[in-house]
């Protein structure tokens, strides 16, 4: 099972790439997690997710083969 | 209604799709764009050639020369004057024929509705979440359709809010984004930097966006986010729904959003701060005194460096880790004078024996 998982805004900079991969991960609470234990900076940083291109809300489940967006906020303007 | 000047969309009213008809409900409309700036000058531009009827602007703030690079609505003769009352100038003379009305305040929950009522489109322009949570909640509770657009460095969102699609489902910004960041944790155009085409592209495609929903021609952003990428060119479009009633919190009614204070729910505390904040004229003479530490919590590769003596520890590395500090006097400094506040509270907590001041304004304000 692997994941394709997209970056936007600070994120990037944050996790030093734009995307990554993960293998074995049930669902976007446990991504999320996983992220977090990863890179710590990103536990406190606010994002959306969206699977194949659909926001969430709340937990969902990840299939093989899905896309996860993780979009921050931006303000500027 | 007689469309006047009709000569000048002459190009536009013979595309196949738009024509006259599509002119004439250009020439009924009225769009209030909020903030004149970065994405504003374009919105403005760009609605104002299009012959949009009626057009507002709300902005408070005043024409700066780090301006220029991307709000080419000014020039050098321009700095210091209102931004609202100088696009309305450019704007009429270079369309005398729509109506151009300038609104020089700061929009705030108590003038929003009144003001956005007498238009048919919002189009949020703004640089801060406050505005963009609180132009949310009056379009959602005066059901008008909202063109979204925001930056980051290198990437832009654009989105359309409050417009029914064809199974009768809307949705706004707190369906997307529920709960604001921390002060500082997302950096605007100021602290972190933008190549001025950004909000020229990210601007005009919000005008684009208004101009759809007005004639009806194409297909507009409604419930979907696109997200451009500058250097890499790449756009991303996600689908978008309402969050659960819960999650989703716009005030009930317009009294309850007169009551809700913006600033205070994204996080801004500065109003009863402990943390002093200091004069640029002060901050030159504690500069020179032993007694204080300086310390920039500006993110390490931000400029312009500081020419004085300071320690540097970013507010990401004292949110993660309380930093060691000597001296019982603390005066901190970032860029714009608001990060500089929120370490000092943070840092007030793990010190409640220390004295913490913050340049206003930040090291702008030095030169």
């Amino acid at each position: 099972m692997n994941i394709k998982i997209l970056l936007f805004g600070r994120l990037t900079d944050l996790l030093g790439q734009s995307v990554l991969h993960m293998e074995d991960v049930a669902d976007t609470d446990t991504l999320s997690r996983r992220l977090s234990g990863q890179y710590p900076g990103l536990a406190q940083i606010n994002y959306q997710i969206a699977v194949n291109q659909e926001i969430i809300h709340g937990n969902k489940l990840l299939t093989d083969g899905v896309t996860v967006a993780l979009m921050p906020p931006f303000s500027g303007g | 209604m007689e469309i006047k000047g009709k000569e000048r969309y002459a190009r536009q009213m013979i595309l196949k799709g738009f024509g006259p008809a599509g002119q004439q409900k250009l020439y009924k409309a009225k769009v209030l764009v909020i903030g004149a700036g970065g994405l504003g000058c374009p919105i403005l531009q760009y609605l104002a050639a299009a012959g949009v009827g009626t057009l507002g602007i709300v902005d408070h703030d005043t024409v700066e020369l780090s301006n220029l690079h991307r709000q080419i609505l000014y020039s050098v003769a321009d700095v210091g004057r209102l931004k609202a009352d100088c696009a309305a100038e450019k704007l009429s003379l270079f369309n005398p024929d729509i109506e151009i009305i300038s609104y020089p305040l700061q929009l705030s929950n108590q003038n929003a509705a009144l003001i956005m009522s007498k238009f048919d489109i919002v189009i949020d322009g703004s640089d801060n979440f406050p505005t963009r949570y609180m132009v949310n909640d009056a379009c959602a509770l005066l059901n008008l359709p909202l063109v979204y657009g925001a930056l980051s460095e290198s990437e832009g969102q654009v989105a359309v809010f409050n417009v029914s699609d064809a199974n009768g489902r809307k949705v706004n910004y707190r369906d997307i984004f529920p709960h604001p960041p921390q002060p500082g944790e997302v950096l605007n155009c100021a602290e972190a930097g933008v190549l001025g085409v950004l909000p020229g592209i990210i601007g005009t495609m919000q005008a684009a966006e208004a101009i759809k929903l007005i004639s009806g021609v194409g297909e507009a952003l409604i419930n979907q986010m696109l997200i451009y990428n500058l250097y890499t060119s790449h756009t991303y479009k996600i689908n978008l729904t309402a969050a659960e009633a819960e999650e989703n919190i716009v005030p009930p009614d317009l009294d309850a959003f007169m009551e809700t204070d913006y600033n205070w729910f994204c996080g801004f505390r500065t109003a009863a701060s402990e943390v002093q904040e200091l004069s640029a004229g002060e901050f030159r003479e504690i500069m020179l005194d032993e007694d204080y530490e300086i310390i920039d919590v500006r993110e390490l590769a931000e400029l312009p460096l500081a020419p004085f003596d300071h320690i540097r520890v970013p507010l990401s590395e004292i949110r993660k880790k309380v930093p060691a500090i000597e001296k019982d006097k603390v005066v901190l400094f970032c860029h714009s004078g608001v990060r500089s506040i929120i370490a000092g509270e943070l840092l007030l907590e793990k010190y409640p024996a220390k004295e913490f001041y913050s340049l206003k304004g930040g090291i702008l304000r030095l030169n």
